[in-house]
């Protein structure tokens, strides 16, 4: 499944570091990134795919988001499609 | 690929803004329950119920997690049980077994105690009348709806005098709770057969065996987008618009997912805005974004009409099928911010009833004194079934003569359901109108053909 991970938290050095090693762990593969500075905070999206990753994604998204909290980050992870349907027609 | 800042705009809306899926919905039809013992017919209503809804909650569950979006209710709604249990006389037996389907289920509540008896009621459907009070006080998760008028039949006043009485009766019954009994039980003019939104949700005779619908709400959202909007109403009325859109097609995504997952047909998204009382979720709050110093302020009504006309139009182009209510709620108990404005005195009954005439519902979770007689909530329910009648749309009553309590005091429900002043009604008498009973003509409008 496609899935869209969003990131953000205050811009430091190795954030890209960090959450590339965190799927790597989870057997994400990522697909596409975006970041950009928005002020003092460091936002960025991924789109990944989860197809390899054993866990179900709801735990996949518990593990990521507990995984970014332990580093001073907000990572949300969830289903492309409802990115598609609000934003694109 | 989608951008940044539309991801952050989608999340921000889940996890700041309160945008959720407020239900999901499965109607079920039982017409294939019918028996001709209240035993054997309550037996297959509770079979069916348990079976089509045994993976609802897993579903609900399921979608919540892939799209990251709360799924707040799941529910059921069933054919109107006046019908079902009509050969048999079991009305009592098939809400208990419906209580113990949504008990093994895991559902929130089950919507369909139900008569429609815009024009005249049978025998069946009289004796049905008489068991909504005992119904609503001895289940947990039952609600029960009544129509008693319509565009084309007009009003059935002597249900509306009867429907009087059964509040009354069933706030008694339930005065050890607040009357909380009151909340389960909906009067309507033009009930829509696919609400998915209780306590009115039924299952519509010209449904199909099992089907899904979705309601999608967002207050927060709606309030948050316009507090960055300085232009005139028609750049409001386009950013509601703009918004109901994205939220809609959040609905129509899901009702997709859990009809697909659950083997039924894809039947509505309504496109309701519906408050809770948590903070950031309330309609209230969107018409004084628009700069109303309070909700119930002169210029209230035309700013509901034009939030509720943004909302449909927004709404209709993002869902290949609309339906149910698809308006904005105003029920008072549910909404921070008409709590505060009925608490204040900004907010009148009186007020709410020209409300009702732009919106989607009518008198929607407002506590009236316990002592109200009869004949004024049902004169109530007459002047709601008017403005529906005339104005070819659904209108409600879900009034809350809260046993032992006068104005100045306050309710207290619950969960989602909330709190509420006691609000005051006219003391003049209506008794004479409601004696007489018999019907109020349709109207010439309600005659199109």
């Amino acid at each position: 499944m496609n899935v869209i991970i969003s990131v953000i938290g205050k811009d430091r050095i190795g954030i890209i570091r960090d959450v590339s090693a965190f799927l790597a762990d989870l057997n994400i593969n990522i697909v596409d990134i975006s970041q950009t500075l928005m002020g003092e905070y460091f936002t960025m999206i991924m789109r990944a795919n989860t197809e390899k990753s054993s866990m179900p994604l709801d735990k996949l998204g518990k593990a990521l988001a507990d995984k970014g909290a332990s580093v001073g980050l907000d990572i949300n992870l969830r289903s492309e499609e409802i990115f598609d349907a609000m934003h694109r027609i | 690929m989608i951008t940044n800042k539309e991801v952050f705009e989608t999340v921000g809306m889940i996890n700041a803004q309160h945008l959720d899926v407020r239900c999901i919905t499965m109607g079920i039809s039982l017409f294939d329950c019918i028996r001709d013992s209240a035993e054997a017919t309550s037996r297959k209503v509770y079979d069916k119920i348990t079976s089509y809804a045994k993976d609802l909650v897993a579903v609900g569950e399921k979608i919540s997690t892939m799209y990251g979006i709360p799924v707040v209710n799941k529910r059921v709604s069933v054919t109107p049980v006046s019908m079902i249990g009509a050969a048999s006389g079991g009305y009592m037996e098939i809400a208990r077994a419906m209580d113990k389907a949504a008990a093994e289920t895991g559902i929130d509540f089950i919507g369909g105690y139900t008569a429609l008896v815009q024009k005249g009621a049978t025998a069946a459907e009289e004796a049905f009348l008489a068991t909504i009070p005992e119904a609503l006080s001895t289940t947990k998760k039952v609600c029960s709806s009544v129509n008693v008028a319509s565009s084309r039949a007009g009003i059935n006043m002597d249900a509306v005098r009867t429907m009087g009485e059964i509040v009354k009766k069933t706030a008694y019954l339930t005065r050890n709770e607040d009357s909380i009994g009151c909340a389960k039980l909906v009067v309507f003019a033009n009930a829509v057969e696919d609400n998915p939104f209780m306590a009115g949700a039924f299952h519509g005779t010209g449904e199909a065996d099992k089907v899904i619908n979705v309601g999608v709400s967002g207050p927060g959202v709606v309030k948050t987008a316009l507090e960055s909007v300085d232009g005139d109403l028609t750049a409001v009325a386009e950013t509601v618009k703009k918004t109901a859109f994205k939220v809609t097609r959040v609905g129509q995504l899901v009702a997709k997912s859990a009809a697909d997952m659950l083997g039924a047909r894809f039947g509505i998204v309504d496109l309701s805005l519906a408050p809770t009382p948590a903070i950031g979720d309330s309609v209230g709050r969107i018409l004084e974004e628009m700069g109303l110093e309070r909700v119930g302020a002169c210029g209230t009504t035309a700013a509901l009409a034009l939030l509720n006309d943004a909302v449909k139009k927004g709404g209709i182009m993002a869902s290949s099928h609309v339906g149910g209510l698809s308006g904005a709620f105003i029920p008072v108990s549910e909404d921070i911010g008409m709590i505060e404005a009925a608490e204040m005195g900004a907010l009148t009954l009186e007020r709410l009833e020209a409300m009702t005439a732009v919106c989607s519902v009518g008198i929607d979770m407002v506590a009236i004194p316990g002592d109200t007689p009869a004949e004024v909530i049902s004169a109530m329910i007459a002047d709601e079934a008017a403005i529906g009648m005339v104005n070819q749309k659904t209108t409600a009553v879900r009034a809350i003569p809260v046993y032992g309590k006068k104005v100045g005091d306050s309710a207290s429900f619950g969960g989602l359901l909330g709190h509420a002043p006691i609000m005051k009604v006219s003391e003049y008498s209506p008794l004479k109108f409601i004696s007489r009973g018999g019907r109020i003509p349709a109207p010439l409008v309600g005659n199109k053909n």
